[in-house]
């Protein structure tokens, strides 16, 4: 993570990648990519929908989806404000529908600052309802992921939401929209092993953070030595289970093209909403 | 606070020994020393039941974790040996190996063929790195994967039982895709049109226990746990250490009783007094009813019926509110 979030705050930042000191509006107009190693740095979530759709199609839903602390978990309500407060969001997905390139997609990304990124009930049901939302309008569903996992603050919930957001990739899978997910730093534990891994494309950032045990769960369990790149997406990419890495700049290009390839084939009417 | 189930146990463990030697020495004794050990046998056998009744009457998340953990509770296989008849293990994956934490095969139920598959600990040294400590690799999902498409052309309704600390975490089966195979499993279980049944026996341990757990009617026995995460795992990212397990099983609310108030099993399966463990067949016995009524309840429903029976079930798991306002940002 960059030092500072705020531009207007320092002038400077430094990298998270190779530590050198960035100029912080060159580093934004860079779209926070380090000139000098490359270093995809992590997105709040309106950044990432004003770079990657077409400007102003997004239209945010479900907006007012949040967690109420349903285990009285401790401290959890705290954070949940305290992560409020810091995104302006309620929780840690933010989805809607959007424009591609004149094409409408169903999307959702995730905002690694709420929570890290963690998928509770609100980030399941927004998630369930954006590939819902696709199969419904036959438009390609496009999620963006950012996630530690599941959130363990809401407990059994939380981890049913991995089955839940399964579940609805299937009847966007059965409907014959296409789905694409991003992987972005990081794409972790249960939220790879659920939606994430059963789109039908799978992209993701250089560098990003992709794996299935987090290093402390890992550590507990005594894995011991893991090779150099473990666990980053141009390791999971070697071991085919990401189709390309692309980088941020040639992102929304990449994006488009497919939806463009994988919704003007045999199903002529994927593209137009229905009714 | 005990640390595994043997140190809970302890005093019913000792007290249930000392009944074996008195039972036998009543055995050789002759009268009338043999009455007076009978005698003290009743007496014996009455302390210990009340023993368990206190013990199990109020078992905390934190017992319930130990209880559910117990290398002495029957595991898959041997519910498998008791319910079901004819079971063939099946064991390849067709991909890369043969998985032995996740065991899998048809098998009669009465006189209705099953797919049976279930994560399978070990009792012994050998056993438990036989069976990776009940941690599926990913081969273990994509066979489970093909069993479970195999039930759905043959027909078969799928039974699972769920007994898993978590998924394999090691560097191989994360090279070999273990996300991607416990979400695929997942995703196969959302397919099928026949029944499925799944029943938490032991630990459902977060991810690896739900990649096959995704059923029409999901059963857990009084005593089983069901997790996000294990409660010492919890401890170590919360509090930074794992010795406060005890209060993360409480936080996470894991135990069968909480899955029931929240929605997300159907049915509490009871356990014979003093746990699983203490009377294996009775044990069996009470899964294989409800898996048993669950099944013949759901033979009516066409198969398009149970998918989406299945599909709305775990579509409404989740608790969440909705908001009046914009959450107010610091900058």
């Amino acid at each position: 993570m960059t030092k500072r979030t705020s531009t207007q705050a320092e002038p400077f930042l430094q990298c998270a990648g190779c530590k050198k000191i960035l100029f912080a509006m060159e580093f934004e107009q860079n779209l926070r990519v380090c000139p000098h190693c490359g270093h995809h740095h992590r997105l709040p979530a309106r950044q990432r929908i004003a770079m990657t759709f077409d400007e102003g199609s997004f239209e945010e839903l479900d907006a007012d989806l949040r967690s109420g602390n349903p285990l009285g978990f401790p401290d959890y309500q705290d954070k949940l404000e305290a992560a409020e407060a810091r995104t302006g969001f309620f929780d840690s997905v933010v989805s809607g529908r959007a424009k591609l390139f004149d094409a409408p997609v169903s999307a959702a990304v995730a905002d690694f600052a709420f929570m890290g990124g963690s998928m509770g009930s609100a980030a399941g049901e927004k998630i369930a309802r954006t590939l819902e939302r696709a199969a419904e309008e036959h438009i390609p569903a496009i999620v963006f992921c950012a996630s530690g996992g599941a959130r363990m603050q809401e407990g059994l919930l939380s981890l049913m939401q991995m089955a839940k957001t399964t579940a609805a990739a299937q009847r966007c899978a059965q409907s014959g929209c296409p789905y694409f997910a991003v992987f972005t730093d990081p794409t972790m534990a249960g939220v790879l092993a659920s939606y994430a891994s059963v789109a039908d494309v799978i992209l993701a950032e250089p560098k990003a953070l992709v794996g299935f045990a987090g290093a402390r769960v890992a550590k507990q369990a005594g894995v011991g030595k893991v090779p150099d790149d473990f666990q980053t997406a141009e390791y999971a990419h070697a071991h085919g289970m990401i189709d390309k890495i692309v980088h941020r700049k040639e992102m929304r290009q990449t994006l488009g093209t497919l939806v463009k390839l994988m919704t003007t084939g045999r199903r002529a009417t994927v593209g137009s909403r229905r009714g | 606070m005990a640390k595994t189930w043997r140190e809970w146990e302890r005093p019913l463990i000792e007290l249930e020994e000392g009944l074996v030697k008195l039972k036998a020495m009543a055995r050789e004794a002759e009268s009338p020393r043999r009455e007076e050990l009978e005698t003290n046998i009743a007496q014996f056998e009455r302390r210990r039941d009340n023993y368990i009744d206190v013990m199990y009457s109020r078992l905390g998340p934190w017992e319930k974790v130990l209880v559910a953990r117990a290398d002495k509770r029957p595991y898959t296989l041997d519910y498998v040996a008791a319910i079901f008849t004819n079971f063939v293990e099946l064991e390849g994956d067709r991909r890369f190996g043969a998985d032995h934490a996740i065991v899998g095969g048809p098998a009669l139920l009465d006189e209705m063929p099953c797919m049976v598959i279930g994560h399978q600990k070990g009792r012994n040294i050998q056993e438990r790195q036989y069976r990776n400590f009940g941690m599926a690799r990913p081969e273990g999902y994509r066979k489970a994967i093909r069993l479970m498409e195999m039930a759905d052309r043959f027909g078969l309704p799928v039974v699972t039982f769920i007994d898993t600390p978590a998924a394999d975490p090691g560097v191989e089966s994360e090279s070999r895709g273990i996300s991607e195979a416990i979400a695929a499993a997942m995703f196969k279980m959302f397919e099928l049109t026949v029944p499925t049944v799944a029943v938490v026996v032991g630990e459902g341990g977060s991810g690896g226990a739900i990649g096959i757990a995704a059923a029409n009617a999901v059963l857990m026995q009084e005593h089983a746990i069901y997790s996000v995460i294990p409660p010492e795992g919890c401890a170590a990212i919360l509090w930074r250490t794992p010795d406060k397990g005890p209060q993360a099983a409480t936080a996470l609310k894991l135990t069968a009783q909480h899955a029931l108030e929240y929605g997300l099993v159907d049915e509490i399966v009871p356990e014979p007094r003093g746990g699983a463990h203490r009377d294996p067949a009775e044990a069996a016995g009470l899964v294989k009813e409800a898996v048993l009524r669950r099944l013949c309840e759901m033979r009516k429903l066409s198969g398009e019926k149970l998918r989406e029976a299945r599909y709305q079930k775990f579509r409404a798991m989740g608790r969440f509110e909705l908001a009046s306002r914009r959450p107010a940002t610091s900058d």
